[in-house]
C-alpha cells in the first residue's frame, strides 16, 4: 500500500507538486555561477544596461534616467509585475516591449529589435532591480482574456511531435528528457544567461526553442501569443521570487 | 571595448594570498562551426591572458578554441605591498584590452 502511495506521489503532475524554480534542478556548478555576481556572465549585460540607462539616446538627448531617475528605486519590483496593459496599443505588453516602445516613441531613438544586445542589456538591468521580489502579476481585468488565451496555448498540442507545453512541464516535470531534468517552466529569471546559447536571451527566445523542439513553427518575435503565454506563466509562478539575471544550462 | 568584471577582495592584509576573478565578454568563435551557407565561421578567440603586478607577471594563460564564450579566469597571488594590477587580454583580429586595478594593502 505504501509503495502504491509512493508511486502515485512520483507521478503527480507539476500542478499538484510543490512549485520549484529551475534553479533547484541545476548542477551545483551552474547554481554557483548564478549565485555569485562576480561569476555570473549575465552581469556583463547588466553592467552594459546600467551604462545605457543613463546614456542619452535620440534627438532630444534624453536618457532613461532623465525621466525614471535611479533604476534602483524607480524600477524596483517592476519586472515582477509585467506583462502589463498598454494604453497606446490597447494590447498587453511585456517588459522588453515597453522598453523598446519607450525608446522609440519617447526618446525618439531608432527602434530596438527583439533580442538586440541593447534591449537585452536594458531588460537585464531593469530585471535585476526586482531580484528577490515575489512575482506579483497585475489583476487588471483587461488582461484577463490574454491570460485565458495563454492558458489555452499552454495546453494546445503543436508541431510534428504533437506535444503541448503542459504535457512536458506539468505532466512530466521533474522527470528526464534525455539527460536533462524537465523543469516546471517558471519564468523567474528572464532575461537569463543560458550556457547552451553562450549568451543572454529572453523568454521569447526560450519559448521559440521549445517550439522548434517539438517541430512546430514558432511565432514571430514579439507576437501577441508569446505575451499571452508569458502572462499565463507569470500567474502560474505568482509569489515565486525573481532571480533575474539567472543562469540556466 | 569588451565588458569586463574583475573581482578583487576589498581589504587585503600585507602578505595575504588573494584570489582575483575575471570575466570578459567575448564570443570565443571556435573556427570549426559552419555558417548558414556552409562556409566555416572564421576563428575569433582570445589567445592570451596576462596578469602583472607592478610590471612583474603573476599569472598567464593560453586560451584555446574549445573554451566557451565569455571566459572566466581566476588566479591567486600573494600581495606584500600596495601596487597596480594590470590585466591584459589578447586575441584574434587584433583584440587587445588592458584593465588596471589599484590594490592597496592595509
Amino acid at each position: 500500500m505504501k509503495r502504491v502511495a509512493l508511486l502515485l506521489l512520483c507521478c503527480l503532475p507539476a500542478a499538484a507538486q510543490e512549485r520549484r524554480s529551475g534553479f533547484a534542478d541545476m548542477a551545483r556548478e551552474t547554481q554557483a555561477l548564478q549565485a555569485d555576481d562576480a561569476m555570473n556572465p549575465a552581469m556583463l549585460w547588466v553592467q552594459e544596461g546600467e551604462a545605457l540607462w543613463s546614456a542619452p539616446a535620440g534627438p532630444a538627448g534624453q536618457s532613461c534616467a532623465s525621466c525614471h531617475g535611479d533604476a534602483g528605486t524607480s524600477m524596483r519590483g517592476v519586472a515582477a509585475r509585467y506583462p502589463a496593459w498598454d494604453m497606446a496599443s490597447q494590447t498587453p505588453i511585456d517588459l522588453a516591449g515597453r522598453i523598446a516602445q519607450c525608446r522609440a516613441e519617447r526618446q525618439g531613438a531608432p527602434p530596438l529589435a527583439r533580442e538586440a544586445p541593447v534591449l537585452l542589456a536594458l531588460s537585464a538591468h531593469v530585471g535585476l532591480q526586482s531580484r528577490g521580489e515575489p512575482i506579483a502579476p497585475l489583476t487588471d481585468p483587461r488582461l484577463a482574456s490574454a491570460v485565458t488565451e495563454g492558458a489555452s496555448l499552454w495546453r494546445e498540442r503543436r508541431g510534428q511531435l504533437d506535444l503541448s507545453c503542459a504535457q512536458c512541464h506539468d505532466d512530466n516535470a521533474g522527470r528526464r528528457l534525455a539527460g536533462s531534468t524537465i523543469p516546471q517552466a517558471h519564468p523567474t529569471g528572464y532575461p537569463l544567461y543560458r550556457l547552451e546559447w553562450q549568451s543572454i536571451g529572453s523568454l521569447q527566445r526560450r519559448l521559440r526553442g521549445c517550439m522548434t523542439g517539438v517541430r512546430a513553427e514558432p511565432f514571430a518575435y514579439g507576437a501577441p501569443e508569446y505575451i499571452a503565454i508569458e502572462l499565463f506563466l507569470m500567474g502560474r509562478a505568482a509569489g515565486m521570487l525573481m532571480e533575474t539575471p539567472a543562469v540556466r544550462p | 571595448m569588451a565588458r569586463v568584471l574583475i573581482n578583487i577582495p576589498r581589504t587585503i592584509a600585507a602578505g595575504e594570498t588573494i584570489t582575483v576573478r575575471t570575466l570578459i565578454q567575448h564570443l570565443m568563435e571556435s573556427g570549426h562551426r559552419p555558417n548558414g551557407d556552409g562556409s566555416v565561421v572564421p576563428r575569433d578567440i582570445l589567445r592570451r591572458f596576462t596578469a602583472s603586478f607592478e610590471g612583474a607577471p603573476v599569472f598567464t594563460a593560453e586560451l584555446s578554441p574549445a573554451i566557451a564564450a565569455n571566459p572566466f579566469l581566476s588566479f591567486t597571488m600573494t600581495v606584500t605591498e600596495s601596487g597596480t594590477l594590470t590585466l591584459r587580454w589578447e586575441g584574434d583580429n587584433g583584440f587587445d584590452q588592458t584593465e588596471t586595478r589599484r590594490i592597496s594593502v592595509t
